[in-house]
């Protein structure tokens, strides 16, 4: 399922999706996307749809089958030493502050 | 006043006009949004070009009496069909090409500059109609149309600019229909135009 | 922590969408959720299509390059619109072609406003100016609609909108500033809109009678909308000198808007088809539709 895949509906093949850049630097984001026989027609009408008002730097044009994705991942056991919430930094903290104040004093 | 300029504001002035009556009916959406976006481009062209010529630009595209009108009568056209009008867009860029690439030359910097402009706008004009081109070429509605609109494409151009329009587009020179006389289209189109503007004395805000 | 899936029950489902959750295209949807999501997105896509015909023959007459300008591309924008939302209503699994075959037979509906002729140049301003602040705050309650697809598009729609009631504004207070007849012109033209206006928003159902945000695809009540337009547009139309046709309007003390009750006979009337100009326009629609068949046929055969 691409970013707008759903059950039926137009021929897939034409979707092509639409990624802008709306200033030098940032990250291409998706925008939207149009149906269109091929790249050339998706860029003549991407251009105008996404970028008319200057608003886009940079477009990318994807046909909608070429995009791959991945929505699941497995989390069994709980792994929050990746995460920040893994870390009680607070509490250790307070504690070393509390430890150290009689020499710093 | 320069009869060449005046000729080109005014039909980039009509011709968008015409082009922007497919706003909200194009064959599809898509192409209706960029269609539109051409169509603007024109009418900015035709502004420019304008201002060049006079203070005022609305007076000047909106108060002159017909008879004043320089614009070719390919554009006067109503072609409220898609075959004619993308032919029309196709054969009036290819025009354009022409007659834009000579005006960049023009001894008057400030001619010569405007005409680079448009010129690097009609960059996306060109491929917007080559595109169309290269899809309906071999569609007989719409060769029908480039045979039928031929002739006024022609007659867009000065008679010495002609050949080079042939040549690109791959069509032998024809007799042209030549600027000068209007056609009834065009007077009722002005008159449209005109309406609401006439409706308040000169003047006027709006 | 696993990522928050959407739920696959429908009590879990409302309780999930209620509580801000979103969905996306593949996630599984209640069969009514489903059904009334796609009525209610596609009769926005109908309502920016039929929208532009109002409009258009004004950008024909627009008395200077700028109005021409500007009116064009505000059109434009609705066009883009209807793209933006039609393609939501596509990956849902609607076809454009089946979703303008129901909009033209008059199977599907769209919003009153668009169903009424503009007689003059007045149009033009309060339909930019007024028309569109109406919508407007029904689309910024559809920003965060539970349906995460139609909520990204509206950030775009919003912001183009956005523009239209800066032009809109900008040709009324023109016109206000003109001759008496150019003033006229905008009274005239409020005088005609106000009633369809006012019905805009919807009759007053309750909030958690409407499905609409019992489902959060819109986060706000009908009257909510009405009120928020009164609160916002009134003071304004009456700063430039002009009358609101409705000698109950007043604003209460605790802020609430006491206005003469819209005629929702009028309402269901014409958007079930029976609008002074619908038919002529589905008519319009379905010439060029026709007429251009052949054009689709040619791109998008593979």
């Amino acid at each position: 399922m691409g970013p707008g895949r759903g059950a039926g509906g137009v021929s897939e093949e034409h979707v092509f999706e639409v990624f802008r850049q709306e200033r030098r630097g940032q990250p291409f984001e998706h925008a939207g996307s149009v149906v269109a026989p091929d790249a050339e027609f998706a860029e003549a009408w991407a251009r105008e749809q996404y970028g008319r008002r200057g608003e886009s730097v940079a477009l990318w044009l994807v046909p909608r089958d070429a995009i791959h994705v991945v929505e699941h991942w497995a989390d069994e056991f709980d792994l929050k030493y990746r995460r920040v919430d893994g870390y009680s930094i607070k509490v250790r903290l307070k504690e070393a502050r509390e430890r150290a104040a009689p020499r710093a004093g | 006043m320069n009869e060449l300029l005046l000729g080109l504001a005014d039909d980039e002035l009509v011709i968008g006009w015409r082009d922007s009556e497919w706003t909200g009916i194009a064959p599809m959406l898509e192409e209706d949004v960029a269609f539109s976006s051409i169509a603007q481009n024109e009418i900015g062209h035709a502004r420019a070009v304008y201002e060049l010529l006079a203070d005022d630009a609305d007076a000047l595209a909106f108060d002159r009496p017909l008879e004043e009108y320089r614009c070719a009568p390919l554009v006067e056209l109503r072609l409220l069909d898609w075959a004619h009008t993308i032919a029309r867009r196709w054969l009036y860029e290819e025009a354009d090409r022409v007659r834009i690439a000579a005006l960049k030359d023009d001894a008057d910097p400030a001619v010569a500059g405007l005409a680079a402009k448009i010129d690097r706008e009609e960059v996306y004009h060109r491929i917007h109609a080559e595109m169309w081109h290269e899809r309906l070429r071999n569609e007989p509605r719409f060769r029908d149309a480039v045979a039928d609109l031929w002739p006024y494409a022609l007659g867009v151009l000065p008679p010495e600019q002609r050949a080079e329009l042939a040549l690109r587009v791959g069509l032998d020179e024809v007799e042209a229909i030549e600027r000068g006389a209007h056609t009834d289209e065009l007077a009722e189109l002005w008159d449209e135009m005109t309406s609401v503007r006439r409706s308040a004395p000169s003047g006027a805000q709006w | 922590m696993a990522a928050v899936e959407a739920p696959r029950d429908e009590q879990a489902f409302l309780e999930y969408v209620q509580a801000g959750g979103q969905v996306e295209v593949a996630d599984w949807l209640p069969e009514d959720y489903r059904a009334k999501l796609i009525k209610f997105i596609e009769m926005h896509g109908n309502s920016e299509l039929m929208g532009v015909l109002p409009e258009r023959e004004w950008i024909l007459r627009a008395p200077t390059l700028q109005r021409k300008l500007a009116l064009t591309a505000k059109v434009q924008d609705e066009v883009g619109h209807a793209q933006l939302i039609y393609r939501v209503v596509e990956d849902l699994g609607k076809p454009r072609e089946r979703c303008l075959a129901d909009l033209i037979s008059g199977k599907s509906k769209f919003h009153n406003v668009f169903h009424y002729p503009t007689k003059t140049w007045g149009d033009v301003g309060v339909i930019a100016w007024l028309v569109d602040a109406a919508a407007i705050i029904s689309q910024k309650a559809l920003l965060k609609c539970s349906y995460a697809p139609y909520a990204r598009i509206m950030k775009k729609i919003c912001w183009e909108e956005s523009f239209h009631i800066l032009h809109g504004r900008d040709v009324i207070l023109t016109l206000v500033t003109g001759t008496p007849a150019q003033f006229e012109l905008v009274q005239e033209a409020l005088d005609r809109w106000w009633g369809p206006l006012m019905q805009f928003h919807g009759n007053p159902i309750p909030k958690d009678e409407d499905p609409m945000f019992r489902w959060r695809i819109k986060s706000q009540g009908n009257e909510e909308a009405r009120q928020q337009f009164l609160e916002g547009y009134v003071p304004q139309i009456r700063e430039l000198g002009l009358d609101v046709p409705d000698p109950k309007l007043r604003r209460r003390d605790d802020g609430v808007w006491e206005y003469t009750e819209p005629d929702w006979d009028e309402l269901r009337h014409v958007v079930t088809g029976h609008g002074p100009m619908t038919e002529e326009r589905l008519a319009f629609r379905r010439r060029f539709l026709e007429q251009e068949q052949w054009v689709r046929d040619a791109v998008l055969a593979a």
